[in-house]
Parts: C-alpha cells; sequence; structure tokens
C-alpha cells in the first residue's frame, strides 16, 4: 500500500526545511538564537515525512511552517529539530 | 523581629535521611508516649519535650534556651523497635528488589552490560539534568535487570516479587518482613546504585525502611487548650502517641519471647501507625480517626490539595486591605464605580506618603480624628495609622488626634481612610476570565453591601441572590497607575473572548428600550420630562406639536443618550429571523435599526442592540468614540430604561400565560392525535411494517419517528399558544426583545411541555422493561416514555411529574460534572499560561524568553480590538461611506 504524505493532507501546514545558508540571516532578522525558538521531535510525522523527500535532516535544522490564518492570511512559524524533545 | 532564615539559596540537593542523621539532628529521644504531667508541665523525653520547642508564654525552650517567639522549634526521634517500610518510597523498594539478586545483591545485569550502561550514564550530569529525563534511562536499566531470572553474577534462581498494597511484599506468597528487605538493600554495593539514578554519596537504598523516625518540632504540631481548659493535641502528636505505644509494645513483646504471631500482630500495626502518620489516604487501608469518626489530618494531608499548603499558602493567601460583603444593584452608579458601604470604608486604608506639598493637609486630615464626618453629617475620610520611619505605627484616636497632627513630618507614612473617586479592584469568585477582576471608583454610601450598576453583572457573572464579592484596595501608585489604565471597567467593555461587548443592558434595560423604541410610540412633555430626569440630558429632543400640545417620539428620546456622528445599520433583534417583511413592525425599513448621526430613524432597541454579547451600538461606539464613549453611553441608556420603566411600569405574572377555552381544546386534539400516530407507529413497527432509516436499526427507526413526532406537537401547541400572546403581554415582550426567557419557555407554560428526554433519548429508565410499575412491561408508547402533555400552568399529572423530574434531575447532573470538570481544566491551563508574556514585538515568551509564538495568535491580532474576531465589518463600512457621501 503506497503510504500517504501527510504534508499533502489539507490540514496539514506547509513544512519545509530552511537551509543553512539560510539561518543566519533567519534568526539575525527574527532577533533570536537558535535555543529560544520551539522544538519539534524528530519523531513528527511532518518530519518524517520531509525526510522521505529530501532526505536526512540533521538535529538543530529549523523547520519554517506556513499555516494559512483567516485573519492574517498566512504566518510563517519557525521550529528547531531536536531528538527527544517529547517522551 | 528580624530572626528566622536570612540567607539566598543556592542549591537545593535532594537526598534520603540515614537514621544516624536523624538522630544526629534530633534534640531529644522520645520514649514516652505521654504529653505533660498532672501540672500540665511537659514531662521529660515525651512528646511535648522542651528540648522540641516551647509553645506555651513563660517557659523558655531546653535546647536553645528561646521564648515562644524565638525559638522555631527543634527535632527529636523516635527509636522504632522493629524496621517499618516508608509509604513513600514503595515504588523504590519495589524496584531494587525486583532488580537486584536475592542472594548476592547485585544488579542483574552481566559485566558487559554493566560497562555499557556505565558508558552512558556517565554522560549524563545528575545534577542539572532533567529528572525525568534521568529517570526514563535508568527506567530501561532497571527493566532490564528485573526481567532476568537469573542472577548473572552469583547464578541464583530469582522469585518473583509481588507487592501487596500499600506495604506489604511477598515473594511466592510469604510475606518479606521490613528487616529481611533492608538487610538485602543493606548488601547492594554503592557501585550498583547509579543504575537506581541514586546519588550513593547522599543515599542508600536501606534508608527507604525505616529504623528511626524524626519527630518535628512541637511548633509544627502545636496542642491547643479548648475554652473549657481541656487540651487538645494536634493530629500528628496523636499520630506519634500510637507508634511509641505500638513500639513499645513490640520492643517489650519481643524482648520476653512473645509468640510469633503476637509480634507479627504487633508489627503490622507498627507498619499501619507509620504509613497513615506519613498518609492517611493510602490506598489499600482504611484512613486512622479521631476518637469523634473525624480521619486524621497528617503529613501528607497537610501538604495535598486545595486545602493543603501550597494551594492555600503559598500559591494563594489571606490579604490584608481587602474586604467582603454581600452585592446589591444601584442603577444610579456608572459602570466605572462601586458602592462601598461606610462601615468598610473607616476600616480599608490607602498609605499616604507624608512631603513637604501634602504635609499641611495631611494635617488637618489627622486632626478630624478616626471618625470625621462633614457639615452635612457625610463621610469623609479619616486617617486610622500614622507609620512613624522607624515602622512604629501609631493609632489615631479622637484623643490623640490633635497631637499626632503635629508630630508628622516629610518622610513618615499615615494610612488614610477610603475617599470617594479611590481606584480599587472588585472580584467575584470563581474569577474564570481577566473580567472577573476590574477596577473601579469608589462611591460610599450607607448600607451594609457592594453596590454595582447592572450592566455588569455579566462580567462577573453576579446575581443579587445572596452573591458576594471582594474588594481590595491598592497600596502603591505603579499599581493604581496600571489598574486604572487597563483594568477599569470601561476598558473590559469588549471581550477577548469573541471582539464584542461583554458588559451591556439586562433584563429591564432591554425590556424597557424595546417598549421605547418599538414601532416609536409617543409621550407626553411630562412623560419625557419624568424620563429625561433620570439623564443628564444637554437638551430636549425635537417635539411633535399636536392641537397645540407638545409630544415625544420614543426613538427621538433613545437618540438622547447616542453620541453625535454616530453611524450604524443592523437587523434588530426581533425581526432576526424574518425574511423580507417582519410581523412585528409596519414599515419595512422598521426591521432595521438606523442610527444617522447620533439620531434613530428606524428600528426597535432591543437585545440585538444593547444587550451584552451582541450590543452592536455598543459595539460601534467602543470602536469609533472610545471606551469613554461607550461607558457614558452604557451609564445613561441604563438610567433611561429605568426612568422609562418607573414610568410606564412594568410586570409579569401567571395570567399572561391565560388562553382561550378553544386554544386549550385544540392543542389538546392535537397531543391525542400525536398519541394515537405514535400507537399506530408502534403498531406498525410490532408488525414489522415500518422501513429502517439508513445505518439505523428498526428500533432506532421508531425512536427517531416518534421523537419528531413529539417534537412536532410541541412546536405545533406552541404556535397555536403564542397566536394568542401578542406583544402586548409582558412575557412575550421579554421573550420578543430578548430581555428574559425564550418563546418555547412560553408555550411550556401555555401549552404543553412536551416529550422529556434523557441523554438524546425518550425516557428509558427505571423498573424491567418499563419507567414505573404503572405501566405494562413492554410498553413503549408516549405516556409510558415521558411524553407530558399538560402544560406547566395545567398542572402535570403524578406520572407526567414523576418523568419530568428525571429529565429536569439530568440537566442538574450535567451541570455538576461540568463546572467540577472545566474548572479543573482551567487550573491547568492557568498554571500553563500564567506567565508567559507578549512583548513590545507581540512575541509570546515564557520566563526564560523561549519563544511561544513569533506574533501573538499567529496574527498579532488583539481579539479585543477586533470586530467579533473578524479584522474588518464591511457592511458597516459601506453604510458609514454612503452616509458620508449624502452629507
Ligand atoms: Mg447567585
Ligand atoms: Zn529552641
Ligand atoms: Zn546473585
Amino acid at each position: 500500500m503506497a503510504r500517504f504524505n501527510v504534508l499533502k493532507h489539507e490540514m496539514v501546514p506547509e513544512h519545509s526545511l530552511v537551509s543553512k545558508k539560510e539561518e543566519e540571516t533567519l534568526l539575525r532578522s527574527l532577533e533570536i538564537s537558535k535555543e529560544l525558538l520551539p522544538r519539534i521531535n524528530r519523531n513528527d510525522p511532518a518530519i518524517k515525512a520531509l525526510e522521505e523527500i529530501s532526505g536526512p535532516i540533521p538535529d538543530g535544522s529549523i523547520i519554517r511552517i506556513v499555516r494559512k490564518s483567516p485573519t492574517a492570511g498566512s504566518s510563517v512559524y519557525y521550529r528547531v529539530l531536536e531528538e527527544g524533545v517529547f517522551k | 523581629m528580624t530572626s528566622g532564615i536570612s540567607k539566598r539559596i543556592n542549591k537545593i540537593q535532594f537526598a534520603l535521611l540515614s537514621p544516624d542523621e536523624i538522630r544526629k539532628m534530633s534534640q531529644v529521644k522520645v520514649i514516652t508516649a505521654d504529653t505533660y504531667d498532672d501540672d500540665g508541665y511537659p514531662i521529660e523525653r515525651g512528646l511535648m519535650d522542651l528540648h522540641m520547642g516551647v509553645i506555651e508564654p513563660g517557659l523558655k525552650c531546653a535546647t536553645c534556651g528561646g521564648k515562644v517567639d524565638e525559638c522555631h522549634g527543634h527535632f527529636g526521634h523516635v527509636e522504632l523497635a522493629m524496621p517499618v517500610v516508608h509509604v513513600g518510597f514503595i515504588k523504590e523498594i519495589k524496584t531494587f528488589l525486583d532488580a537486584t539478586c536475592k542472594e548476592c545483591s547485585r544488579i542483574k545485569l552481566t559485566e558487559d552490560q554493566i560497562n555499557s550502561f556505565k558508558a552512558k550514564l556517565s554522560t549524563v550530569d545528575f545534577s542539572s539534568t532533567d529528572p525525568e529525563v534521568i529517570g526514563s534511562i535508568t527506567k530501561k536499566v532497571t527493566d532490564e535487570a528485573s526481567a532476568r531470572a537469573v542472577c548473572p553474577h552469583c547464578g541464583a534462581q530469582q522469585k518473583k516479587v509481588i507487592l501487596d498494597k500499600p506495604t506489604t511484599f511477598r515473594e511466592e506468597g510469604i510475606k518479606v518482613t521490613p528487616k529481611e528487605i533492608r538487610e538485602r538493600l543493606e548488601r547492594i554495593p554503592n557501585d550498583d546504585l547509579v543504575f537506581f539514578g541514586l546519588n550513593s554519596s547522599v543515599a542508600r537504598p536501606e534508608w527507604m525502611i525505616l529504623t528511626a523516625l524524626p519527630v518535628p518540632p512541637i511548633n509544627v504540631r502545636p496542642s491547643i487548650t479548648l475554652e473549657t481548659g481541656e487540651r487538645s493535641e494536634d493530629d500528628l502528636t496523636h499520630k506519634l502517641v500510637d507508634i511509641i505505644r505500638i513500639s513499645q509494645r513490640l520492643r517489650e513483646s519481643r524482648d520476653n519471647g512473645s509468640p510469633q504471631l503476637i509480634i507479627e500482630d504487633l508489627w503490622d500495626l507498627l507498619q499501619f501507625h507509620v504509613t497513615t502518620y506519613f498518609d492517611n489516604q493510602t490506598a489499600g487501608i482504611p484512613p486512622a480517626r479521631h476518637r469523634s469518626g473525624r480521619a486524621l489530618r497528617t503529613l501528607v494531608q497537610r501538604l495535598k490539595g486545595k486545602d493543603g499548603r501550597f494551594r492555600s499558602n503559598l500559591s494563594g493567601k489571606r490579604v490584608n486591605f481587602s474586604a467582603r460583603t454581600v452585592i446589591s444593584p444601584e442603577p444610579f452608579l456608572s459602570i466605572n464605580e462601586v458602592g462601598v458601604p461606610e462601615k468598610a470604608a473607616r476600616e480599608l486604608t490607602v498609605p499616604v506618603s507624608i512631603t513637604i506639598f501634602n504635609v499641611e493637609n495631611v494635617r488637618n486630615l489627622i486632626k478630624l480624628g478616626p471618625e470625621p464626618r462633614d457639615e452635612f453629617g457625610k463621610y469623609t475620610a479619616g486617617v486610622n495609622y500614622i507609620i512613624r520611619p522607624d515602622g512604629r505605627r501609631i493609632k489615631v484616636t479622637i484623643q490623640n488626634a490633635e497631637e499626632n497632627s503635629k508630630r508628622i513630618e516629610p518622610g513618615w507614612i499615615v494610612e488614610r481612610q477610603l475617599m470617594e473617586g479611590d481606584i480599587v479592584l472588585f472580584n467575584r469568585q470563581p474569577s474564570l476570565h481577566r473580567m472577573s477582576m476590574m477596577a473601579h471608583n469608589v462611591r460610599i454610601l450607607s448600607g451594609q453591601t457592594f453596590r454595582f450598576n447592572l450592566a455588569v453583572c455579566t462580567p462577573y457573572n453576579a446575581d443579587f441572590d445572596g452573591d458576594e464579592m471582594n474588594l481590595h484596595i491598592i497600596q502603591k501608585e505603579e499599581a493604581r497607575a496600571e489598574a486604572k489604565i487597563i483594568m477599569r471597567v470601561q476598558e473590559q467593555i469588549m471581550s477577548p473572548r469573541f471582539g464584542g461587548p461583554i458588559i451591556g443592558g439586562i433584563h429591564d434595560h432591554i425590556t424597557a428600550t424595546f417598549l421605547l423604541t418599538h414601532l416609536n410610540p409617543r409621550f407626553t412633555y411630562e412623560e419625557t420630562v419624568h424620563m429625561l430626569s433620570y439623564v443628564d440630558v444637554e437638551k430636549m429632543p425635537e417635539p411633535e406639536i399636536i392641537d397645540g400640545k407638545k409630544y415625544f417620539r420614543g426613538r427621538d428620546i433613545f437618540s438622547v443618550t447616542l453620541p453625535e456622528g454616530l453611524y450604524v445599520k443592523f437587523k434588530s433583534k426581533l425581526c432576526s429571523s424574518a425574511k423580507g417583511q417582519c410581523e412585528y413592525e409596519e414599515d419595512i425599513r422598521d426591521t432595521f435599526v438606523t442610527i444617522e448621526n447620533g439620531k434613530l430613524t428606524t428600528g426597535t432597541i432591543d437585545e440585538a442592540s444593547v444587550g451584552p454579547f451582541s450590543g452592536e451600538i455598543i459595539n460601534k461606539i467602543f470602536r469609533r468614540f472610545g471606551q469613554e464613549a461607550a461607558a457614558k453611553f452604557i451609564d445613561r441608556m441604563t438610567r433611561l430604561a429605568v426612568g422609562f420603566l418607573s414610568m410606564r411600569g412594568f410586570t409579569t405574572g401567571i395570567s399572561d400565560y391565560d388562553i382561550p377555552e378553544n386554544a386549550v381544546n385544540r392543542i389538546r386534539e392535537i397531543s391525542e392525535s400525536a398519541i394515537q400516530r405514535i400507537e399506530k407507529l408502534i403498531e406498525a413497527y410490532n408488525s414489522n411494517l415500518i422501513q429502517a432509516l439508513p445505518g439505523r436499526s428498526l428500533e432506532e427507526t421508531l425512536e427517531i419517528e416518534i421523537l419528531s413526532e413529539t417534537g412536532k406537537v410541541r412546536d405545533e401547541s406552541g404556535k397555536i399558544a403564542s397566536a394568542y400572546l401578542g406583544l402586548t403581554n409582558s412575557s412575550v415582550i421579554m421573550a420578543r426583545s430578548g430581555a428574559r426567557a425564550k418563546m418555547l419557555n412560553i408555550s411550556e407554560v401555555a401549552g404543553m411541555v412536551g416529550q422529556q428526554s434523557v441523554r438524546g433519548g425518550r425516557i428509558n429508565r427505571g423498573y424491567n422493561q418499563r419507567t414505573l410499575s404503572h405501566f405494562k412491561p413492554g410498553d413503549i408508547g408516549a405516556n409510558a416514555r415521558g411524553f407530558v402533555k399538560s402544560s406547566y400552568k395545567s398542572g402535570l399529572n403524578p406520572l407526567e411529574y414523576f418523568l419530568h423530574s428525571i429529565g429536569g434531575r439530568e440537566g442538574l447532573v450535567d451541570i455538576a460534572v461540568r463546572t467540577s470538570r472545566s474548572g479543573y481544566m482551567q487550573r491547568r491551563l492557568i498554571n500553563a499560561f500564567e506567565d508567559l508574556k507578549v512583548d513590545e514585538d507581540r512575541r509570546v515568551e515564557d520566563t526564560i524568553g523561549s519563544v511561544i509564538q513569533l506574533k501573538y495568535g499567529e496574527d498579532g491580532i488583539d481579539p479585543t480590538r477586533s470586530e467579533r474576531g473578524e479584522l474588518v465589518d464591511i457592511d458597516d463600512l459601506i453604510f458609514n461611506l454612503q452616509e458620508a457621501e449624502t452629507e
């Protein structure tokens, strides 16, 4: 059975990997250090789906999440990949 | 005054108390279970030994020599005759027994495993890592060791240890005594303790089995003397008495060689007492009780739950500068005000720092004594206390007022009584949202109750059936400024929950504005003046001259409360369900409330205009003219409403539900025919003639059809009844305007109550195959399953009454369950969110600075300032543009 790609589901917001090159400028524009960004677990289905497409993602990578919003149009959120965030 | 701890805490380490340490910190070895001798003097080496501190004035501590207020107590200890298990460590003891060998007490891991786990654990810093993370690692290790049936070190076959709750361990059914457990734990080598997450330098597992018990200082368990002179001991002391007694008996029995059975019984009893001393709600054993039958409040009970130390004394405390009393309504107060009884105002104070600028004023204030009044006998603020720079407080009395007024100088502080206009916080529990605590301006009133404007009932969820509320006097300038800027009632008119007003007219306000504006009635000059005398009008509305007499129109009178420059158009509640022409308004334009430049031209003012939640006029005034104008509108509108009703009068009663004989007959007819139709449905079902609905069984289909049948008759009877009840009827006025009740309630009273239900279905419980013994088994007819064809007014027959009560109880149970569950959920949410903050960039952060949201709510919008959750109200924008063009 072909596995369903969760990222294709309309209720799942768009996830994408922020490239290493882009990271620094992004953190500077957000005026924040990486440790203070929200985290995301390696076992998150969205990460698994992303890895299937673009290969293994190292710890500490920033994931960009674009959510649709009725008031803001779309809103961007960033989460840092980290092992063992939740038990 | 400044005794006690004055050190800064740098680090906390958790460890186990060893018996040696217990003895070392003990000032006295308690050996007798007695407390005081016949003269009331503490018995030496008893539970109240003076070495453990003093609670009686006059006596001195035998350890430190301190008097009552100076000594904060010292520990003693009891030597237990036999070791007992500490209930708090049951889980840990079980893990140790499971994971180590019975014979050699090594952890049941192979050398290879030991090395690999050790390597893994050596990377973890035990002092800084999250205990849960350490726990998850050690759990893996101990689980693996526990699963092994043969010891890898000595090859001994392992027996399974079963915990017989709460404190008994068994091996193949045979009890393992605490003594044996202790011996096993003692043999576990220090090197193996890391695998259990234990730091061998501060804790040994055998210390979880008690051989000595610390006796807390007397200050922790003070005895109280009753009025009769009788002494009553603390629950902890009672429990310690039990422990010492049994321990003594156990020691004697053991030493004089009593039968093993007796010794074991006493040992179990000692275990029980020590267990309940720690936690008197341990599962599996009955709680220890006082002679009166009350369960004892022991160590865990002191800390745990709503009445425990944390929630009741540390997270929340009793506070000074606060008052609590019953509330009552006062329509002549502004929504920003609160009426405070004089008695409370005399007690509540505001600190005033004396400066060169106010020293004269304050001197004059003090001179007046503690209970001054002005020339009309009206309350004015006095001074209760003067605080010197060294912190000493002087109470102001009539005698010393004159003298004290001369003593004060800049740098002193006086505690001034409450004044009109002071900003205070007002609160009603449960405080479920931020509008549960708002800042009000004080008005000093006679009487015994707090009073406020009725429009503020909604945010506090208050009524006046005995509700009490709390008042807090702000003590600092910063807090006062904050309260004034962000907590005042007018700042809270818009709810952050739905972006609309939560403060607005209720009940009579809505009834009154409805009657005032519906069909735009005409009022005489005298009537108009009466109404407007309740409001501070700038000028009278334009009169209509008929036969030389002045008349005023209701809508013009209402317009007096509206700010100039207001343009709004929306559908009124009265016609909200009507499509096209509304039967209640003659002119189709009147189905819309239209306000042009602050003049109400068409429409009826009802719940949709001035009510909380829906009130569109309040909403638009707040948006366009700000909180000040919105508050002013609510103040004036509510006053006008009261003025109108005091002129017109308004009442309701059972006669509101009188309908003609023939209507009653018709309702009876349709209910009879419904019952017959239900009979037919049941007949068809019995002879298998009905068709099952898709996805439903035959039974379900039958129930659905019956329910739709009963629903239909109720609606029909409602229609028949309301055909006779028009807008001349007070109850109908209240229902249609949204002031109180729904049309459904009216048809229940006048027409028919209808089908009762439990869990969405017809009533289907009680006796075997029937709801009551009055019906035949298997009767599923209308009457047997809770169809009530009577009306509330005609009265229910006994069977209907009973079945109606069943349905009614469901609602009550639902509410009880819902409130407790949502209360707990709310608590968890508040604890999770309480110290998040939104910074200047609208970024949501926790206390460390970790980001929760990059923009508050992901869009950065304050819901309070949104148009009912939307960005803009397009219809309103268009209407305003059109109006601007025509001008
Ligand atoms: Mg109440
Ligand atoms: Zn002392
Ligand atoms: Zn062994």
